[in-house]
């Protein structure tokens, strides 16, 4: 007999365990589905069921060309922006566009940058972003931020003009096989080459998208099908038998959870950024109550539980807290919910955790026991999951006390109140880490942060205090600098009553800083907070501890010995947006509440400050988390615990 | 490392070889055989793939392959409860002395001569990767000009079909 591949996390899970697909089995993608993942987006806590039906458009058959036909498909799924580019090939798509009521479109001035703009929106409010390009190089240039929305789960749909069908395949003007080169950095892609089939593609496309573990779908479109003539009609029918994200997790596992967790000594919360997707951090912050249970966020789950709670120990990872570090390192037990053990957060993995046994939740199951093998496997969606471990927690409490953990969380607040995550104040210069301190102490919880990637995004991860979550936006597993201005832009447009604040690099500042432009000329004031220290900083922080101070290309002239290449002020003027320079401590307060005040346009404050700063605590990369080092040469004094 | 042989059911959709292939690649995999066709299902087209590695990274790599959207059902296929099959068509040096020879080790292997020439003799075969392998051991030093073999297919034994599973609720 056929051996059915199963294995411990899914073996009580009749419907996994024959990994077969029965059409009939929830959740059945259908655009009711659709609907109900949007409407889940839009209104977190309502339950996704009741306004389901509700929301699905039924529009009668019309006679469109294949343009009009995914416009109206845009507008029937309920895409409210588009961020994108015209070029040839989509160029019948931007005509019936032009006239749209329902769908804004924003001109970006490179595809990247609508590609994180989408980001951008989807991650701070959980709907999902929409970007357009044309073939080719258009195409091309959203393959970045679809490879980083692929890593971070976002929930994107890329819409691609392609070159006409006929001509696919030769070579010809501006064709790139785009489905073949998104393949392995999308959860699903299309190529349509029937206008008939563009309501389904459309469909299925933001079913994918919104539905399991989020993530990017790519469709792309040639030229003849936007072209041709079609009847459009909502909804259409779509059929996936093949895909079937996990809901409910098992109550087995559930069960086996909770006994672990009032069997632990040591237990710890791993939170990660599923949390923050499944929009359960008010769950979350239930169960932390409930079990007095220390925590730590990633970086993609900073925000999930307020960093001002008792129990919050901080970041774990390559730039985290001690006390989260050691937390995870000493614990017996690991509740992993919704995070993936991430290089950057295990170090060396084989001296993760040594003597911890794992509890691992997550929505995806190709995620549990990839690196870490799991001990108890959880699949279903991180709210199903944590509600049921209350519940769970709840009746175990109920028939043999509480746990207190008590030795432990003394152990840990220890750790919090001996080694803070600080800094040592430049003697010489403005230090960096200031400067996001106060950012964040005078734009408050409620603003959202939208960081590049390198040392701004470190400190802008340690030294903000998060609340809420998708206050904190930012590249996690690709690390695409260049990142922060399209994605502050998306998240201010999703979200134009917020503060949105761009805390980015001098150097990933120059990578996508032309989005300026898009933000003037659309009224998307932004605020970009350039933390200036004229190099590309984590580079040259390894270049400092591991190649002997050789600054090898690092150096990018934006600020030190008065060379400004590009002057970011002047930049800033040049595009419309208030620019001003900051360069001492002094400046500091009053330059962010002119920023807080200028609302009319975009605002710039290059920050210029002191280049020697680095990121600390630090574990070196491939090392064990142990060896933890807190400043240059300086390792916590364990012999403390004695 | 033990191999593995999977049956993995897809939609007959353009570009569904390119994803599984690519996934292999991209998480690592070596395919050792790759086999694909239509089913008794028109809109379903089975693989059979075998790869080489151990039951870790082959539940990882499973799993991987499940979320790819058109595969409908993966089932691993273990040599003692299964049919695995393999055909090679193999054209072998061959003169008036050597012919009859050629012709009854074909025979002796169940195979048949379904090409002769002067000088040359193809001989197909179907069996199980050993007993092919075996053949063409004995074929070799008559000198083996040309040879040709399939990835190989497999199916459960007994009067369940897993298809009809995957597909029973469509």
């Amino acid at each position: 007999m056929p051996q059915q591949l199963h294995r411990q996390d899914t073996q009580d899970r009749p419907e996994v365990v024959t990994i077969v697909t029965e059409r009939a089995t929830p959740p059945k993608a259908s655009p009711a589905n659709l609907a109900q993942a949007r409407a889940r987006a839009n209104t977190p806590d309502a339950h996704p069921a009741a306004s389901a039906a509700a929301a699905t458009n039924h529009i009668a058959p019309q006679q469109v060309t294949g343009a009009q036909s995914l416009v109206l498909s845009l507008e029937a799924v309920g895409v409210d922006t588009v961020f994108g580019i015209p070029g040839g090939a989509i160029l019948p798509a931007y005509d019936p566009l032009m006239d749209s009521t329902k769908v804004r479109h924003i001109l970006v001035r490179h595809e990247q940058g609508a590609g994180h703009a989408a980001e951008g929106y989807a991650a701070a409010t959980g709907k999902i972003g929409v970007c357009m390009a044309t073939s080719g190089p258009g195409a091309t240039n959203l393959v970045t931020p679809i490879a980083d929305a692929y890593m971070d789960s976002v929930p994107i749909v890329a819409i691609t003009g392609q070159v006409p069908s006929g001509a696919i395949g030769t070579d010809a003007f501006q064709e790139a096989d785009i489905r073949g080169i998104t393949m392995p950095i999308t959860k699903h892609n299309y190529l349509v080459t029937n206008p008939d089939e563009i309501p389904r593609a459309i469909a299925e496309a933001f079913h994918i998208a919104g539905t399991g573990r989020p993530g990017p779908v790519l469709v792309d479109i040639s030229k003849d099908a936007l072209v041709g003539q079609t009847t459009f009609s909502w909804p259409p029918t779509i059929d996936l038998p093949g895909y079937r994200p996990v809901a409910r997790p098992h109550g087995k596992q559930i069960r086996e959870a909770a006994r672990l967790i009032m069997a632990a000594e040591r237990p710890i919360f791993y939170i990660g950024g599923g949390v923050i997707r499944a929009q359960a951090s008010e769950e979350l912050r239930k169960l932390v109550d409930l079990t007095g249970i220390p925590l730590v966020t990633t970086l993609m789950a900073r925000g999930a539980v307020p960093d001002s709670h008792p129990l919050h120990l901080g970041m774990p990872g390559m730039h985290g807290s001690v006390a989260a570090v050691t937390g995870l390192q000493k614990s017996d037990l690991l509740i992993t919910l919704g995070a993936r053990f991430d290089d950057r957060v295990t170090g060396q993995l084989s001296t993760f955790a040594q003597g911890a046994k794992v509890i691992h939740a997550d929505i995806d199951p190709a995620e549990i026991s990839k690196n870490r093998v799991a001990d108890v496997p959880i699949v279903g969606d991180c709210k199903d999951v944590i509600v049921d471990l209350i519940d769970a927690l709840k009746a175990e409490h109920a028939a043999h006390g509480a746990p207190a953990y008590a030795s432990w969380r003394e152990t840990v607040a220890d750790w919090k109140a001996t080694y803070p995550v600080g800094y040592v104040p430049a003697e010489d210069g403005l230090s960096p880490q200031y400067v996001i301190e106060r950012i964040g102490a005078l734009s408050g919880p409620e603003a959202t942060y939208v960081a590049g990637v390198g040392q701004h995004q470190m400190w802008a991860a340690q030294f903000v205090e998060y609340s809420r979550p998708n206050s904190w936006i930012n590249s996690g597993g690709l690390g695409t600098m260049g990142y922060s201005v399209p994605a502050a832009m998306g998240a201010k447009v999703a979200e134009p009553h917020r503060t949105v604040w761009a805390i980015d690099g001098d150097g990933c500042f120059q990578m996508t800083n032309q989005e300026l432009a898009t933000c003037v000329i659309n009224d998307i004031p932004i605020k970009v907070a350039v933390i200036n220290n004229s190099s590309l900083g984590m580079v040259r922080q390894w270049q400092t501890l591991f190649y002997n101070e050789r600054y090898s290309n690092t150096d990018l002239h934006t600020s030190h010995n008065a060379v400004r290449i590009p002057d970011f002020v002047k930049l800033a003027d040049a595009y419309g947006c208030a620019g001003r320079r900051v360069e001492t401590a002094e400046e500091v307060d009053a330059a962010i509440e002119w920023a807080l005040a200028t609302n009319d346009r975009p605002v710039l404050i290059d920050f210029v400050v002191q280049r020697d700063a680095m990121v600390w605590p630090m574990v070196p990369a491939g090392v064990s988390n142990d060896k933890i080092l807190i400043a240059r040469g300086g390792a916590p004094l364990w012999e403390r615990e004695a | 490392m033990p191999k593995h042989t999977l049956s993995v059911l897809v939609e007959d959709k353009p570009g569904v070889l390119t994803r599984i292939a690519a996934l292999f690649s991209r998480r690592g995999f070596n395919i050792d055989s790759l086999a694909v066709g239509p089913t008794e299902h028109p809109e379903v087209s089975r693989m059979t793939v075998v790869v080489e590695c151990e039951e870790l990274p082959l539940e990882q790599v499973t799993k991987q392959l499940n979320k790819l959207v058109e595969v409908l059902k993966i089932v691993e296929l273990e040599p003692p409860t299964s049919v695995q099959r393999q055909i090679v068509l193999v054209k072998v040096r061959a003169d008036a002395t050597t012919r009859s020879h050629i012709v009854e080790t074909a025979e002796l292997f169940r195979g048949k001569v379904v090409d002769v020439a002067s000088d040359s003799l193809t001989i197909e075969m179907t069996g199980k990767v050993e007993k092919v392998q075996a053949m063409l051991g004995v074929l070799e030093p008559f000198g083996i000009r040309e040879l040709v073999q399939s990835g190989i297919v497999a199916v459960g034994r007994g009067p369940r079909s897993i298809t009809d599973r995957a597909l029973r609720s469509a």
